[in-house]
């Protein structure tokens, strides 16, 4: 500070004074963001919203020629693939975080692992859409080919396999979401006091006796909000889908037909739509919106809550 | 005064930015594509639309370019839907589509269009069969019917019975359609109309099609997206560009015509279908369905520049004069190497003819 | 484990030694073969897929591939260098945008009103953008720019994928910044400074390598989103700067609609220049994430 204190010292304040006000401004514009978001879009989709209505959700037709527009295939194609991912991202993601938890590994190893998983993450959609057309597809024929044959009177397996479909297109998105998956049950698994894991080998348990009835049941909450996180990404995943989806809008339990998603819809249908066609598509968007925000939210407020829950734990015992 | 962290990060970011536009600029004087010492202004035509004939224009408008000097063209294969669209939302100084604009869509245009066809191009069957005979021949009935989803194997009677000799592998077939509106698609249903009258009821003609809702169908975008499932999947067989298929050396199918003969898609056979209209209307739009004559192959088609009536740019309007100029003088005598019909030359002095509309 | 001290003189001191082939170490050693094998399968799609873009990518990977345009089908050469020009620019744009206004919306988070209403919203706010499908910040891009501009524009990417970008900051920023001992800011405090100084002094310097951290992840996540771009910068098969001029307003390539674009095509020279697409995209953002988390776990020390 320079000798002419009074001046220096008012100048401070307002630069200060100004300094809070445009943070505060640009807090609250992060908040008019996400509502400009929802707002653009339900906007841009009203016309739709008018014209079609609920129909929009139960319709399979999307016929820009007769502008007849209906998202119930796309509904059940995200929700399906969504699923199927999160089955494999489950299954791969919490024996990750297992096995980087409980003491398996020495640190190296460990952390190969976990960066393993960490660049999983960091690959681009379009660059494991690519793989997947050119690598996955082709490993899976022989044998989805197979399992046609032999399990064809099996709902899963009634179709002839074709290439582009769910099969493929769950997969890619199963590994996509893991370290989603693995990253949030990790957390949970951590987070579990190690007294209660202690206090269990003490008793004589076997190390898989203690991670089934201690360790799990303890982080559970954790682990279903990671399951909840990963379900919301893989709803919302666009590029790989509509390179390995097959993009044909099909109400089909079978995992070897080509099925479509809402995400993928919008990205193959928006740079080339006429005015009718846009209002559909931002109608699809408000719905897109709609699942996914509520599996955010969902997840979100049930992590929250586990955290909550263990802090407990922690201080009651 | 030390220099803070965030402040050296702003420094060098500036300098990094600062340094990043001048080795563009730098980048784009140094690249051999640009004529060297030009001083006038280049001039953009920006074009969008079919991806049927983007093989044969992108070739053009790069051959154009090199011979131009001052004009360059960056032409977006989008699909003829989307560059019908972007023609309408004047988002582009011309569009390409092998589905002539409808009266509906041509009265939404301020502007005014020109339509010329530029070049014809064969839709093929292209397939994708391991250990198929040299040869697939499909008759009419053979054809529709794969379209109709109602054939889902290789050796189907139906497609067995135009093939006598030739043995055929049991192996499921993938239909493989395209997934955005397209001309491509427009021009194959006009066909499919003309020839399968359930086709006609059932699907009709159109730039996108309510395909049968069975299992062994995917969808992919452009000409180019359907080649590449086609050689990607076993089984497969699609709709494309013959240049497409001429190009990745996929084989396509032999095709009955309407005098019962099977052709090849040939220049020759695609030259005689051209040569079964005789009139051409004073808008230059001319459909062939289903063209009479033995040798003729069966589906074929013009493709049509879109332009605006009137350009405010004079030199855009110039451009445009000469790009068109160029690709019905010399660009002709490259179409057929890459799979395309060059234009009957009663047809290339209508469309000379019809470029004085544009102004 | 039931033991009654009756029985204490009969007890049986072997079965307090490990067996190995009692049921319970059994089922215990196949659930680390299970377990483990799984964990191991977890790690085959990342080899299996760098190991393909490094091999393909590297093998139509040349100079001209970085400074040459997009080829024409069948064309010999060519390459991508407007992609990359046109990626590097959206990414600033958006990093123009997002970095200011997500550090000073994480000063108010973690230093103004860490306790106000108006931060909680905002910290909410913030998560549930953090899982906003990526194709919707496109849609809303769409909406706001595209529509409103007339034309696809790098500005409508850059748009785009700042919304994309600001959460991640916002949410990282804030972490390192409460991440600050709290008798340094108390120091400067208690020696008078404005909140403005002891954030420009303390805080901002002391939670620097944090807050660089998370800006680096955001790059890493924009650079490698295709969605958003697909329908607001579009494509384009010549360079940003043209004539001089840098061309803003007019559809951009970027790289990763790049590798869509030409992924899907039938012709080999363009697949494979989608592949070596890949491979720069990938090593691109790879080399971002690991200087990221370099920088975190020097913070850590």
């Amino acid at each position: 500070m320079k000798n002419t204190i009074g001046t220096s010292l008012k100048f401070e304040r307002t630069i200060d004074s100004a300094f809070r006000r445009v943070c505060w401004t640009l807090a609250l514009l992060t908040i008019l963001l996400g509502g400009l978001i929802v707002f653009e879009i339900f906007y841009h989709a009203t016309p739709a919203i008018k014209k079609y209505g609920f129909s929009f959700l139960t319709s399979s037709q999307w016929d820009p020629a007769n502008e007849a527009y209906g998202v119930l295939p796309e509904i059940w194609g995200t929700f399906y693939s969504s699923v199927l991912a999160l089955i494999v991202a489950g299954l791969l993601g919490v024996s990750v975080a297992i096995w980087l938890t409980q003491n398996f590994l020495p640190s190296r190893v460990e952390w190969f692992l976990k960066t393993v998983v960490e660049l999983l993450a960091a690959i681009p959609s379009v660059v494991y859409g690519l793989w997947g057309f050119y690598y996955v597809i082709p490993m899976l024929r022989p044998f989805a080919g197979w399992l046609h044959e032999q399990f064809s009177w099996v709902p899963f397996f009634s179709t002839p396999f074709t290439g582009p479909g769910i099969l493929p297109a769950a997969l890619v998105l199963g590994i996509m979401i893991l370290p989603t998956v693995a990253s949030i049950s990790r957390d949970a698994l951590s987070a579990v006091p190690s007294r209660l894991k202690e206090a269990a080998m003490g008793l004589g348990a076997t190390r898989w006796e203690v991670i089934w009835k201690v360790v799990l049941p303890t982080a559970s909450r954790g682990i279903g909000a990671a399951l909840v996180l990963g379900f919301g990404r893989a709803i919302g995943e666009t590029m790989a889908l509509a390179m390995l989806a097959g993009n044909s809008s099909r109400l089909t339990l079978s995992l070897l037909s080509p099925s479509n998603t809402l995400a993928a819809r919008l990205a193959n249908q928006f740079p080339e739509a006429g005015p009718s066609e846009a209002s559909a598509l931002m109608f699809a968007a408000l719905v897109l919106m709609a699942l996914s925000l509520s599996a955010n939210v969902f997840g979100v407020v049930i992590n929250l809550r586990a955290r909550y829950k263990l802090a407990r734990v922690g201080v009651a015992r | 005064m030390k220099i803070d962290p965030m402040r050296r990060l702003v420094l060098s970011l500036l300098v990094l930015s600062c340094a990043f536009v001048a080795g563009c600029a730098k980048n784009e004087s140094g690249s051999p594509s640009s004529s060297s010492g030009s001083s006038a202004a280049r001039t953009k035509l920006q074009g969008s639309g079919a991806s049927f004939p983007a093989p044969l224009y992108l070739r053009w408008f790069k051959d154009y370019e090199k011979e131009s000097s001052t004009v360059y063209v960056d032409y977006q294969a989008k699909g003829s839907g989307a560059g019908i669209q972007d023609l309408i939302n004047e988002t582009v100084d011309f569009a390409a589509s092998d589905a002539a604009m409808t009266a509906e869509e041509i009265a939404k245009v301020k502007n005014g269009v020109v339509m010329l066809p530029m070049t014809a191009g064969k839709v093929v069957l292209a397939y994708n069969l391991p250990n198929g005979p040299a040869e697939v021949k499909l008759s009419r009935e053979a054809y529709c019917k794969i379209l109709m989803g109602e054939i889902t194997k290789w050796n189907d009677p139906v497609i067995a019975a135009c093939n006598s000799g030739a043995t055929l592998p049991d192996v499921a077939i993938t239909v493989v359609v395209r997934s955005d509106s397209s001309g491509t698609t427009h021009v194959f249903s006009t066909h499919l109309s003309a020839v399968n009258p359930q086709w006609k009821e059932k699907y009709g003609i159109n730039k996108t099609i309510n395909w049968p809702n069975v299992s062994h169908l995917v969808k992919a975008p452009k000409n180019d997206g359907v080649m590449a499932l086609v050689k990607q999947t076993p089984g497969a067989i699609g709709y494309v560009e013959y240049g497409f298929a001429l190009q990745t050396k996929q084989p396509v199918a032999t095709l009955e015509n309407q005098s019962g003969s099977y052709v090849k898609p040939t220049t020759q056979s695609g030259q005689a279908s051209l040569a079964s209209v005789t009139d051409v209307p004073e808008d230059l739009v001319v459909w062939i369905a289903d063209p009479v004559g033995a040798d003729c192959y069966p589906i074929v088609s013009y493709t049509w520049l879109l332009c605006y009536q009137k350009y405010s740019d004079p030199a855009k309007l110039k451009a445009v004069h000469n790009l068109v100029d160029y690709c019905v003088g010399e660009g002709q005598s490259i179409s057929e190497s890459i799979g395309y019909i060059p234009l009957p030359p009663s047809m290339i002095e209508k469309v000379r003819a019809a470029t004085a509309k544009i102004q | 484990m039931s033991m009654s001290p009756a029985t204490q003189q009969e007890f049986d001191t072997q079965s307090l030694f490990y067996n190995r082939w009692k049921s319970r170490s059994l089922r215990n050693s196949l659930m680390n073969w299970v377990s483990g094998s799984i964990a191991l399968i977890a790690c085959l799609p990342l080899l299996s897929l760098l190991g393909m873009v490094i091999y393909r990518g590297s093998r139509a990977l040349s100079w001209s591939s970085f400074v040459e345009l997009p080829p024409a089908p069948m064309q010999e050469g060519g390459g991508f260098g407007n992609a990359m020009v046109g990626t590097i620019t959206m990414v600033s744009i958006a990093a123009l945008l997002a970095v200011p206004s997500g550090i000073l919306t994480a000063i108010f988070l973690a230093f103004l009103g860490p306790d106000s209403k108006l931060a909680e919203a905002v910290r909410f706010v913030a998560r549930v953008l953090s899982g906003l499908p990526s194709i919707l910040a496109g849609v809303f891009a769409y909406a706001m720019v595209v529509l409103v501009m007339k034309s696809y524009s790098a500005f409508a990417g850059g748009v785009a994928l700042a919304v994309l970008m600001l959460p991640i900051i916002l949410l990282t920023a804030e972490q390192s910044m409460r991440m600050v001992q709290a008798r340094l800011i108390e120091a400067a405090v208690g020696m008078g400074c404005t909140s403005a100084q002891v954030v420009r002094r303390v805080l901002l310097p002391t939670a620097f390598p944090g807050i660089l951290t998370g800006v680096l992840l955001a790059v890493a996540r924009a650079a490698g989103e295709t969605a958003p771009l697909l329908f607001t910068a579009l494509f384009s098969n010549y360079w940003l700067v043209q004539e001089g001029q840098l061309k803003l307003a007019e559809p951009t390539a970027s790289l990763a609609v790049f590798i869509f674009n030409f992924s899907g095509s039938a012709f080999d020279n363009l697949v494979e220049m989608a592949w070596s697409g890949a491979l720069i995209l990938v090593l691109m953002i790879l080399t971002l994430n690991l200087s990221a988390q370099l920088l975190a776990k020097k913070l850590q020390r």
